[in-house]
């Protein structure tokens, strides 16, 4: 079948989600087309690219592109894409291209800008329409780039709100990223960790902010690592801080998470608000906020470390754990195959302690050995396959439904609660995407 | 155990000590029992393999020379070891419904080098099949062992895995030391 506009809005409704959603193959598409192949989808932070000729490879929606940092020190985002026949550029995901792009095929040379620069026996070409000028001969570039504080993103359509426009209130998480170092610059910390769900997208994006699941999901890790806290204090030895990380999932329970609220901003992003390690109070976090209120004197360190953020996801593409420089981009694969990249960021100036409480957390929670993030998976699996079933044609989103508190545009979930807001939340604007300017 | 970790990198990587038959047979059938032990989920004497110190690396890059400080794929000291087996037998790891089961197969052991104490570095390859969820999954790839000579027998300082397909990605992750 093919979607009608009414269709696809019939698809959420105000307290629930049709199954049709997470399994279709042609509402994937149109997700591909509507949502990731239109809006500003995260590319890669310019560390990645830190010397003249680096590349990193990245997708669009279904495209692959390449950010590349040119001899004169600027960064592009180009198509992954020889303007000849058509074959790949770049063919490692990461990598130094020199002082240009060689094609492998028939050694069609380009600038990093993407401007074609030569090929052998160009007289080839004489009295053909091939022109050095015209831009249809250069790797060309998506209809729009543009970065945030050192944040690259695409958008493939020239229509559309700017990227600062898109970010909101969510460009708080990459304030974040980088204001939290004293030294006022951020950099990823080697190479990312790259994890396959066999389940869709938006799963896991609703996973991220539902605070009724980390109790009940991570049971097994959180009494594991209580039961190791036990033995290093019976031992004698003092607890690693970074063990509460998991031993937080016992000890909050399967009902012990109303007190991190959650907030829906504009164009679907969404918050959770703090928990672990915001701002414990030990000797290397002491050091820390010295160190914060060194750079940037008091008020203005306060003002950085009191944002409440938590977790944002930056609608449709990103999760980001700020106070723990963790970022992942999220790239749809199929409707039940989502690959997600995960990085791990250095503050600038910081601690070495603060940097290995992150580098912790990084392996505990989102390493692929992983103990936590694999029951997650698992449970979206099961999902994915669970809404293949008709018994039900709904997703339920129930809870706390109707007592979301709208405020000036932002949405305020009930106090004292693991509602389900951000879901409806995520899927209200899901709804926007998929019906703007859709079946003209 | 950074130390160790340096000197795995440093040494020679296609070293070969002459050493004798029966330290041969002894290294060999270390690691042929360490592979029993972990396929038939022997914990208690897994983690008596390792030296109080010791640790397991899998390290994320290719070139790395240092586990602690890194991201790494594993980093696993008698602690987080613990850990793992606690977790992964706790009756809710969910994900470890229905139980894995592993199959490994170790072969082209080199002894790299014997020190003047009787520790040796142990170089070999490694074939592992996993079956998870019905289905299976299959890594490969290089140990390096750091044995320390003790009156108990040898003892793992640092066991270093370079998985042959260790950037991924990967399809579910590891639950289980490979
Ligand atoms: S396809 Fe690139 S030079 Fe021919
Ligand atoms: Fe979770």
């Amino acid at each position: 079948m093919s979607w009608t506009t009414e269709q696809l809005a019939g698809l959420v409704e105000p307290d629930r989600a049709h199954r049709k959603a997470y399994t279709d193959p042609e509402i994937f598409d149109l997700e591909m087309e509507r949502i990731f192949e239109r809006t500003w989808i995260y590319v890669g932070h310019e560390s990645q690219v830190k010397n003249p000729g680096d590349y990193y490879l990245a997708q669009v929606g279904r495209q692959p592109v390449v950010m590349v940092r040119d001899q004169q020190d600027q960064v592009h985002v180009l198509f992954n894409r020889c303007p000849h026949r058509g074959a790949q550029l770049c063919s490692a995901r990461q990598g130094n291209a020199g002082n240009h792009f060689y094609c492998s095929y028939h050694a069609w040379t380009f600038h990093l800008d993407g401007k074609l620069e030569s090929m052998p026996a160009k007289h080839g070409y004489d009295g053909t329409n091939l022109d050095f000028e015209d831009p249809e001969f250069h790797v060309s570039r998506p209809a729009r780039t543009d970065n945030y504080r050192g944040f690259w993103f695409a958008s493939l359509s020239e229509e559309g709100v700017d990227l600062k426009t898109h970010l909101g209130e969510s460009a708080a998480a990459f304030d974040q990223l980088i204001d939290r170092a004293p030294g006022k610059e951020t950099e990823i910390v080697g190479s990312c960790f790259r994890m396959i769900q066999q389940s869709n997208w938006k799963i896991f994006l609703e996973n991220q902010l539902d605070s009724s699941h980390p109790g009940v999901t991570h049971e097994s890790i959180g009494k594991a690592a209580q039961h190791l806290e036990n033995k290093i204090r019976e031992d004698g030895r003092d607890v690693p801080m970074e063990l509460a990380f998991l031993s937080d999932f016992a000890r909050l329970g399967h009902d012990g998470w109303t007190k991190f609220g959650t907030v829906g901003y504009r164009n679907g992003h969404s918050s959770l608000e703090g928990y672990m390690g915001l701002r414990p109070d030990d000797p290397d976090t002491n050091e820390y906020v010295r160190l914060m209120y060194e750079a940037y004197g008091e008020e203005k360190a306060e003002e950085i470390l009191g944002i409440n953020i938590h977790h944002m996801l930056v609608y449709p593409c990103m999760s980001i754990q700020p106070p723990l420089q963790q970022l992942r981009s999220i790239r749809p694969l199929g409707p039940d195959r989502t690959l997600t990249e995960i990085w791990h960021f250095r503050l600038k100036d910081a601690p070495e302690a603060i940097y290995r409480r992150s580098l912790a957390y990084y392996y505990l929670v989102n390493s692929p050995s992983t103990m936590v993030n694999a029951d997650d998976l698992f449970n979206w699996w099961k999902c994915q396959h669970g809404l293949e079933s008709s018994a039900s044609e709904w997703v339920s989103f129930h809870r706390n439904a109707g007592q979301d508190i709208d405020k000036d545009g932002i949405t305020h979930s009930a106090p004292e609660s693991m509602s389900e807001m951000p879901l409806r939340h995520m899927m209200h604007a899901w709804r926007e995407y998929m019906t703007a300017g859709a079946g003209d | 155990m950074a130390d160790i970790a340096q000197l795995l990198a440093d040494r020679d990587a296609l070293a070969i000590a002459d050493v004798s038959a029966d330290t041969q047979r002894a290294a060999e059938q270390f690691l042929y029992r360490q592979a029993e032990l972990l396929d038939e989920k022997q914990w208690d004497e897994w983690l008596a393999l390792f030296t109080d110190d010791g640790f397991y690396w899998m390290p994320a890059e290719e070139d790395q020379t240092e586990g602690d400080g890194q991201p790494n794929i594993f980093w696993e000291d008698q602690d987080l070891m613990l850990m793992r087996v606690a977790r992964n037998e706790h009756p809710h790891a969910h994900s470890q419904a229905p139980h894995n089961r592993l199959c490994h197969v170790v072969s082209n052991v080199l002894v790299e080098s014997e020190e003047p104490n009787g520790d040796l570095i142990v170089r070999s390859r490694f074939h592992c099949a996993e079956y998870l969820r019905y289905e299976v999954r299959n890594f490969t790839g290089k140990y390096r062992h750091y044995l320390r000579k003790t009156d108990d027998g040898f003892k793992i300082a640092v066991q270093r895995v370079d998985l042959v397909n260790r950037e991924g990605p990967y399809e579910y992750v590891l639950q289980w030391w490979l």
